[in-house]
C-alpha cells in the first residue's frame, strides 16, 4: 500500500516536470508551442462539455473519442476475428507455418498509412477503408501470438488427448484452446494498441470525425492548442486500453 | 498367445539403437514390472506397448490385436501428473469417463467420477484444480482417473517418481488396493526404477538394460517371480525371507548386464536406487 502511495506521488512529479519543461518551452524556445495554461483555456469547453455537437467537425472531445473507439472496436473485432482462426491454423500446421511465414514477414511491417490509399480505392468509402487498414494493421501480433501458443502446448496435454481418444472438436475446446487463451490474450492487448495507433492515422487521411481527425481539422484550421488536446487524448486513452487489456490478460494466467 | 504380447520389438531415434530383441509376455490379469535406470529406454518400450509409439521392428499385441494408437481399453498414469491446470479435479477425472463412456448419461459420468476420487481420498478435493493440489493428491487425482474409465489394461509411468518418500508409500499402498479391488484384476504394466517399489506391487520383475557388449540398445531380462502374499506391507518387505532373496535376484538381473557392459555406469545407478528403506506410516 504504501510503495502504491510512493509512486503515486512520484508519476505526479514527473507529469509535473513535464509541464514545467512544456511551459518553458513554449515560452522561450517554440513560440508558436502554446502553454499548458493556454491549452486548457482553448480546450475547456471541449473537456467540461465532452458530449456537445456543435457541428460535424466541431463536437466534444469525449464525443470525438466515442466515434474513434467505435471505429476502432470494429476494426479490432475484424482483426481479432481473422487472426485469431488464422494463427491456430499456422500454428497447428509446420506445413502452412512455413508456406505463409515470408508472407506474414513482408506484410507486417507496412504502415497504415500504404494500406489506407488501396483499401479507398477497394470500398470508395473511408469507414470500410479505415477498417480494411485497422484490421489489416493490427491482427499481426494476434496471428503470430496464438501462432506461438498453439505451438508451445506442453507435450503432457497432448498426450492425455491421445491416452482420453479425446475427438478432434474436444482436443480444441478441452485442451488447445485453454491452453493457448494465455497467448491469445497476450495478442490481442498488443493488437489493440497497433489499432488505436493505426486509428488517428485513418482519421487523418479520411477526415472522418474522430480525435485524429479532430487534430488534423484543427491543425488545418491553426488551433494548435486543440492539437495537444487531442495528442493527450490519444495517449490517455491508449494507455487506458492497453491496462483493461492487461487486466483481462492477467486474470485468465491466474484462472 | 499372451494378453499383452511383445515379439522381437526395436526400436532407434536416429542412428541411435534404444531397444532391441524385446521379448514380453504379459497374461490377463498380471501386474509386471519392468525396473531399469534412468535413460535406459524405459519410457520408450512403454510408449510403444500403449501405442503412442510406432516401433521400428517386431510386433505388439494386445487381446490378440495389433495395437494402433492407445487401445481403447486402457489407461494410463504418467509420472508428471498430466492434469489439465484449468479443469477443477473432478472435470479431470470426468473427461476421461466422458470418452470412455460416452453412451452413459451426464449424471452418472459425474457420479463415476466424484466416486473414484472418494476412493482415492479425495472427497473434500473435488473442485479443488491442480495448482492448488499438492504433489501427491495430484498424482491421486491422474490415479483416479485411470482407474474411472474401468481399464482392462493400466499402464503405469513411474507414477510415482515425482513424489517424496513419504508420501509415495501411501499412494503406492492405494493403488495396491485399488488393483486389488478392481474385478476382475486390470492387466498392469508399470515402469519404475525402484526395486522395492517393484516388490511391494508386481507379480513378476523383469529388468531393462544394456546388457550385450558392443551393443547399445536395451534388452529385458529374464523374469524374477513375486509370489509374496497381497496386501503386502513395505515395512515387512524389508525383511521377508522371500522378499529379500527376489530382491537380490533383480538386483543380479539388473547388475549381470552392467559387468559385461561398456556403459555400466548407468546400470549400477540403480541398485544404488533400491537401496532406500521406504517407510511406511500406516
Amino acid at each position: 500500500m504504501k510503495m502504491l502511495v510512493k509512486n503515486f506521488l512520484l508519476s505526479l512529479v514527473g507529469i509535473a516536470l513535464l509541464l514545467g519543461l512544456w511551459t518553458f518551452l513554449s515560452g522561450n524556445v517554440a513560440k508558436d508551442l502554446p502553454s499548458p495554461f493556454k491549452t486548457w483555456q482553448d480546450s475547456k469547453l471541449y473537456v467540461l462539455q465532452p458530449w456537445d455537437k456543435r457541428g460535424e467537425m466541431d463536437q466534444g472531445i469525449g464525443r470525438m473519442t466515442f466515434y474513434s473507439l467505435v471505429r476502432v472496436a470494429k476494426g479490432f473485432s475484424l482483426a481479432i476475428l481473422i487472426g485469431t482462426p488464422l494463427g491456430f491454423l499456422l500454428g497447428g500446421s509446420p506445413l502452412l507455418a512455413r508456406m505463409f511465414d515470408p508472407v506474414m514477414q513482408v506484410l507486417r511491417p507496412i504502415s497504415p498509412l500504404a494500406w489506407l490509399p488501396l483499401g479507398l480505392i477497394l470500398f470508395r468509402q473511408s469507414e470500410p477503408a479505415a477498417l480494411f487498414t485497422i484490421a489489416l494493421c493490427s491482427m499481426w501480433p494476434t496471428v503470430i501470438n496464438t501462432m506461438q501458443g498453439v505451438r508451445s502446448i506442453p507435450q503432457d496435454y497432448t498426450n492425455v488427448a491421445k491416452v482420453l481418444r479425446l475427438s478432434p472438436w474436444k482436443r480444441f475446446t478441452k485442451i488447445s484452446l485453454p491452453a493457448t487463451l494465455p497467448y491469445m490474450f497476450t495478442g490481442y492487448r498488443l493488437s489493440l494498441g497497433l489499432a488505436w495507433l493505426v486509428i488517428v492515422a485513418a482519421e487523418m487521411l479520411t477526415g472522418t470525425p474522430g480525435v485524429g481527425g479532430f487534430l488534423w481539422q484543427e491543425y488545418n484550421s491553426l488551433i494548435y492548442s486543440h492539437i495537444l488536446l487531442c495528442i493527450l487524448t490519444i495517449g490517455v486513452v491508449g494507455f487506458t486500453l492497453d491496462r483493461l487489456m492487461g487486466v483481462a490478460e492477467s486474470r485468465l494466467r491466474a484462472a | 498367445m499372451a494378453f499383452i504380447d511383445l515379439k522381437e520389438v526395436s526400436k532407434q531415434y536416429g542412428s541411435r539403437r534404444v531397444l532391441a530383441n524385446i521379448n514380453l509376455a504379459v497374461e490377463e490379469g498380471e501386474f509386471v514390472c519392468i525396473v531399469g535406470a534412468s535413460a535406459s529406454g524405459k519410457t520408450t518400450l512403454m510408449k510403444i506397448v500403449a501405442g503412442l509409439v510406432a516401433p521400428d521392428g517386431g510386433s505388439v499385441t494386445i487381446g490378440g490385436q495389433a495395437i494402433n494408437g492407445f487401445p481403447r481399453f486402457a489407461s494410463i498414469v504418467f509420472q508428471n501428473y498430466s492434469l489439465l491446470p484449468w479443469f477443477s479435479a473432478l472435470e479431470n477425472v470426468r473427461l476421461g469417463v466422458e470418452s470412455a463412456f460416452p453412451d452413459w448419461p451426464a449424471a452418472k459420468q459425474k457420479e463415476q467420477a466424484k466416486r473414484y476420487l472418494d476412493l482415492v481420498g479425495l472427497g473434500n478435493a473435488h473442485l479443488k484444480r491442480p495448482g492448488q493440489l499438492s504433489g501427491g493428491m495430484r498424482q491421486r487425482v491422474a490415479i483416479a482417473r485411470a482407474f474411472a474409465v474401468e481399464p482392462r489394461v493400466l499402464f503405469l509411468d513411474e507414477p510415482f517418481g515425482a513424489l517424496d518418500a513419504l508420501t509415495r508409500a501411501t499412494v503406492q499402498q492405494e493403488l495396491a488396493r485399488l488393483c486389488d479391488e478392481q474385478k476382475p484384476r486390470a492387466t498392469v504394466l508399470m515402469i519404475t526404477n525402484s526395486v522395492d517399489e517393484a516388490i511391494l506391487l508386481s507379480d513378476r520383475i523383469l529388468a531393462l538394460g544394456r546388457r550385450v557388449s558392443g551393443k547399445d540398445a536395451a534388452t529385458l531380462s529374464k523374469a524374477a517371480p513375486v509370489t509374496l502374499a497381497r496386501p503386502r506391507a513395505a515395512d515387512l518387505l524389508m525383511h521377508d525371507e522371500g522378499a529379500v532373496r527376489v530382491r537380490a535376484q533383480v538386483t543380479d538381473l539388473l547388475t549381470s548386464g552392467a559387468s559385461k557392459n561398456r556403459t555400466g555406469r548407468r546400470v549400477t545407478a540403480v541398485v544404488a536406487t533400491a537401496a532406500p528403506v521406504e517407510v511406511c506410516p500406516e
